[in-house]
């Protein structure tokens, strides 16, 4: 389907920008339902956490996107994610697919590829143009949080290694695990 | 393939990690901001405070490597002291250069920092030996950042004909526009591209997918572009959006989604008298400047050894996905 794109003064449709929206996921399966992501809090608690610990200067640079809610949707994995990177009490939480949730940005991709974008493996900017990742909400709030974590000169899995100390290996392997199943899946 | 004295790779940084990326990859000079309007990627997110560049020219010199300060927007009445306050903090920081658009920031260098080295930046548009030597003459400008508007036959009859070095973009964003003189931004939102160093600001722009992800683009209240689920996309800018004209339905009337690359051109543009080739893109990812800055370390260094260089991973950090040798090659490009 192809939409024609153009400059009409006449427009009067209002947007969306600066207010927050409400994702719903009309194809969440049953996995989605059952799934219980109790045990999966505290491990996402602490990963965010430490990287707000280590990493102080992403907040300098985050600006005003530290106090919006960003909805992260992993292709492939049956949960969503939400990060809210307040300074004062930045938090990762995961959803289910079925819940209805208030967000300010959504970033949508393979988790594979969005892992490789947080860690500045692939440009963002490529996958966006490709249409490998899908962004929609505060452009403004994704754009503060691609440059922060962009400065940052660690990657997530080295930030997860360093926050689990003797748990690093299998964190680790999970993430890989989990990369390689929505890599191939989604 | 003629073997040639090796030209400046003058790369960009948004983020001190991006400056260290680019010296790692082999840039001998990085092209820098500080934050705020007084360049003209003033993006969210980027550019440098005085400590991270002080950091940054550290970095850079320990490595070999040099750091040109852009403040390269236009001051606005009642402002100016932003733009020199940014030249001076340069200067102290001991920048390899500074690259300067405006006229009257070109005399506060020339007048006040009369030893530190002057860039024409592109937003100066200066295209015409007249224009050069007119900057070269009153303020002691070295080197000019030529508009992306001349062929490579061109370049050759200006450098015949200044007394400065030139630098020419050869990877990058390419655009329609007279360098320094587009106002298509500010019409939208009321944003200055020039004067505030924005072009589409993202507190301007939202992507609205439907439940078949294709994708509306809106800058301001208006929409510049859908794009098809499937179809590549380029940046949010009015004149890489597609409308509907007299001509053409559904029309890139301006410019595609394309990037400049001028690698198979590179030997010509030094044989020209280009002294320094530079990346565009400041506002991408460490990812770009990586890959950028390493393919064209290797392609120069292959042309200057005799060789051919392989730059077909090039393709895929295209806008679009497509690439284009645009005036350089032929003013007939679109």
């Amino acid at each position: 389907m192809r939409y024609e794109g153009r400059i009409d003064l006449s427009m009067t449709k209002k947007t969306h920008r600066g207010q927050p929206r409400i994702f719903r996921d009309p194809k969440a399966g049953p996995i989605s339902r059952a799934l219980p992501l109790f045990p999966l809090q505290p491990v996402l608690r602490r990963i965010v956490r430490h990287v707000a610990k280590i990493h102080p200067e992403l907040f300098e640079r985050l600006e005003t996107g530290a106090f919006k809610t960003f909805l992260i949707d992993a292709k492939g994995i049956p949960f969503l994610l939400v990060l809210k990177p307040d300074p004062n009490s930045p938090t990762l939480v995961a959803r289910s697919r079925h819940d209805e949730i208030q967000y300010d940005v959504l970033v949508s991709g393979k988790f594979s590829t969005l892992l490789q974008m947080i860690d500045s493996k692939s440009d963002s900017d490529a996958l966006f143009f490709n249409r490998n990742i899908l962004i929609s909400g505060d452009t403004e709030a994704i754009l503060l949080l691609r440059n922060a974590l962009d400065d940052m000169d660690t990657t997530l899995a080295d930030d997860v290694a360093t926050a689990f100390g003797p748990l690093a290996k299998p964190m680790r392997a999970s993430i890989n695990l989990a990369n390689r199943i929505t890599g191939a899946r989604a | 393939m003629t073997q040639f004295e090796k030209p400046e790779l003058v790369c960009p940084a948004g983020t001190p990690a991006s400056l260290r990326t680019a010296v790692d990859a082999g840039a001998d000079a990085v092209y820098c901001g500080f934050k705020g309007p007084t360049n003209a990627r003033n993006f969210s997110g980027l550019n440098f405070t005085k400590a991270e560049l002080s950091e940054s020219v550290k970095y850079a010199h320990d490595r070999d490597a040099i750091v040109l300060a852009a403040i390269n927007s236009f001051p606005t009445a009642g402002r100016t002291d932003l733009w020199k306050n940014s030249v001076d903090d340069a200067v102290e920081l001991g920048l390899d250069a500074v690259i300067i658009a405006d006229i009257g920031m070109a005399q506060y260098v020339a007048r006040e920092h009369p030893d530190q080295r002057l860039h024409l930046s592109v937003q100066a548009g200066a295209s015409s030996p007249e224009a050069i030597n007119y900057y070269v003459e009153q303020f002691g400008v070295k080197r000019v950042v030529l508009p992306r508007i001349l062929t490579v036959a061109e370049i050759k009859r200006v450098h015949d004909a200044i007394d400065c070095e030139i630098e020419a973009f050869v990877f990058g964003n390419i655009g329609m526009m007279a360098e320094g003189r587009c106002s298509l931004t500010n019409y939208v939102t009321g944003v200055s591209t020039n004067m505030d160093g924005v072009c589409s600001p993202a507190s301007h722009v939202e992507y609205e997918p439907d439940e078949n992800e294709n994708l509306t683009t809106r800058l301001g209240e208006f929409a510049i572009d859908c794009i098809s689920c499937g179809e590549t996309a380029g940046y949010p800018t009015i004149c890489k959006g597609r409308y509907d004209t007299a001509i053409k339905k559904n029309y890139y009337a301006f410019e595609e989604p394309i990037s400049l690359n001028l690698t198979r051109l590179l030997p010509d543009l030094i044989k020209a008298g280009v002294t320094a080739l530079k990346i565009e893109g400041r506002q991408r990812s460490r990812a770009y400047i990586r890959s950028v800055v390493s393919s064209f370390r290797e392609a120069i260094d292959a042309y200057a050894a005799g060789d051919e260089p392989d730059i077909s991973q090039l393709i895929a950090l295209t806008e679009g996905g497509k690439e284009t040798e645009g005036a350089f090659k032929s003013k007939t490009w679109r």
